[in-house]
């Protein structure tokens, strides 16, 4: 079993890298299509600008390959930008083309924050309260609290959430859309509750 | 709602961690990773560690301490310390950092600041100050609070954040060491300029000083390093006492 984190030139994967490592999974870190059809499993990273990293899966072919091995029921796991460019649109500064495979969108927080007391970017600890049980959620400690960073998140996917964190309004935290799952926190930064999950998605 | 943060500093020369002379076990405690390790287990929430070294050889062993914490420690991690360039930015992001922390660098360098921003994201840089009151006003301090810069602290802070700086550190010198408690009157006026974290340093001697700092709600975390080491404070008992008291505390 391997697990490909896909690299497109998006941020620091060294923890996320580090953290499989430690779990015993086995793991490659790739920007090449037949290494991701090689794969058991598949997880896309990402910090940054929508998109701009939008555009670099595009320019590498990695849009179209993600696409069709999420269409062949390969597990796939998107983490924080990589959770986002699950959804179909971002409004992330002017509007952008995700890669569609869960229904929803991509928001600012800001603006639907009720108190200004509430800091944006959303960067912290915060409590995980699962709305919809899951086999990700296997070996996660109900309660536990997972590390976030981000300023953008999904909205309209009530269907597909797993998991919210409070924020003055229930922030999407976890997604699953058939075999696409999508964590807006880092597992990998979430202490032994990210692990937890890491681990289950590997055993999936 | 987000935990308010509780964070140890190690204080990092030549691949041992300083102020850890008095701890029980003094062989397991002055190895950094083992430290961390405790301190992870204990339930810290994000660890700092600041390179103090000057020399060469010390800032390679410094790298490999953090590679060493972050192949098994996965909370988020901050390193500051001689960090001047993009370079410097970049040598400990390979090893692991998740944020970077700047002081001096940027009072030298200003622009260091926007230009980390834009290669690593805000949410990577984080701003820290020694402040100090001189007259009726804050002051920023340089070289490990040695030196006046002259440079009103909330006007830096402000202008910082404005340049990208998606957290501050402040460390005041007035409050440090002395274990009196936080400064709170410092750190009010720093959250009244700014709307990114802000993590309190100097001046934590006891439980009741968090209890103090987290009333204020512009202050995201408090850092602390020798009543740690010292376990005059446990982090577990920390938490459960302030989490009593109402402070979302991540347990």
């Amino acid at each position: 079993m391997t697990v490909a984190i896909i690299d497109y030139g998006v941020g620091n994967l060294f923890s996320l890298r580090s953290s499989l490592d430690y779990l015993g999974i086995d793991n490659v870190l790739t920007g090449e299509t037949a290494a991701l059809r090689r794969a058991d499993k598949l997880i896309l990273p990402g910090v940054g600008a929508f998109g701009d990293a939008a555009a670099k899966l595009h320019e590498r072919g990695l849009a179209a390959a993600i696409c069709r091995e999420a269409a062949a029921e390969k597990p796939l796991l998107g983490i924080c930008l990589g959770m986002q460019l699950l959804f179909e649109l971002s409004h992330e500064f002017g509007e952008h083309k995700g890669l569609a495979l869960i229904p929803g969108t991509v928001e600012p927080l800001a603006p639907d924050l009720p108190s200004p007391a509430l800091k944006v970017p959303h960067i912290g600890w915060n409590r995980l309260d699962i709305v919809r049980d899951d086999p990700l959620f296997k070996y996660f400690t109900p309660g536990s609290y997972v590390y976030y960073v981000h300023s953008f998140y999904a909205k309209g996917c009530a269907e597909s959430t797993l998991a919210t964190s409070e924020y003055g309004i229930p922030v999407t935290g976890a997604v699953r859309r058939g075999s696409v799952w999508g964590t807006q926190f880092h597992p990998e930064k979430s202490g032994a509750a990210g692990l937890a999950l890491l681990r289950a998605f590997a055993e999936l | 709602m987000i935990s308010k943060r509780i964070i140890p500093c190690l204080d990092i020369r030549d691949g041992q961690v300083v102020k850890g002379q008095n701890f029980l076990d003094v062989k397991a405690v002055a190895d950094p990773v083992e430290l961390a390790r405790f301190y992870n287990e204990q339930g810290a929430d994000e660890l700092v560690f600041y390179d103090i070294t000057a020399s060469v050889e010390g800032r390679g062993l410094f790298v490999d301490i953090l590679r060493r914490v972050a192949a098994e420690i996965f909370i988020p991690l901050t390193v500051g310390g001689g960090i001047r360039t993009l370079a410097d930015f970049d040598r400990v992001l390979k090893a692991g950092a998740d944020k970077v922390s700047v002081n001096s660098g940027a009072i030298d360098d200003p622009s260091i600041i926007a230009k980390a921003a834009a290669r690593y994201g805000s949410q990577c840089v984080v701003l820290s100050l020694d402040v100090k009151r001189v007259g009726g006003s804050y002051h920023v301090f340089a070289r490990g609070g040695r030196e006046d810069t002259g440079l009103d602290a909330l006007d830096w802070a402000a202008a910082g954040v404005a340049n990208g700086a998606g957290e501050l550190v402040i460390n005041s010198i007035d409050t440090d060491g002395v274990k009196q408690g936080f400064d709170l009157p410092l750190l009010d006026a720093v959250a009244a300029r700014v709307s990114v974290p802000i993590i309190a340093s100097g001046g934590a001697g006891n439980m009741a000083h968090f209890a103090e700092l987290f009333q204020h709600p512009g202050v995201d975390a408090g850092l602390a390093a020798s009543i740690f080491h010292h376990r005059q404070v446990l982090i577990p008992e920390l938490k459960r006492y302030l989490r009593a008291r109402g402070i979302e505390m991540r347990i």
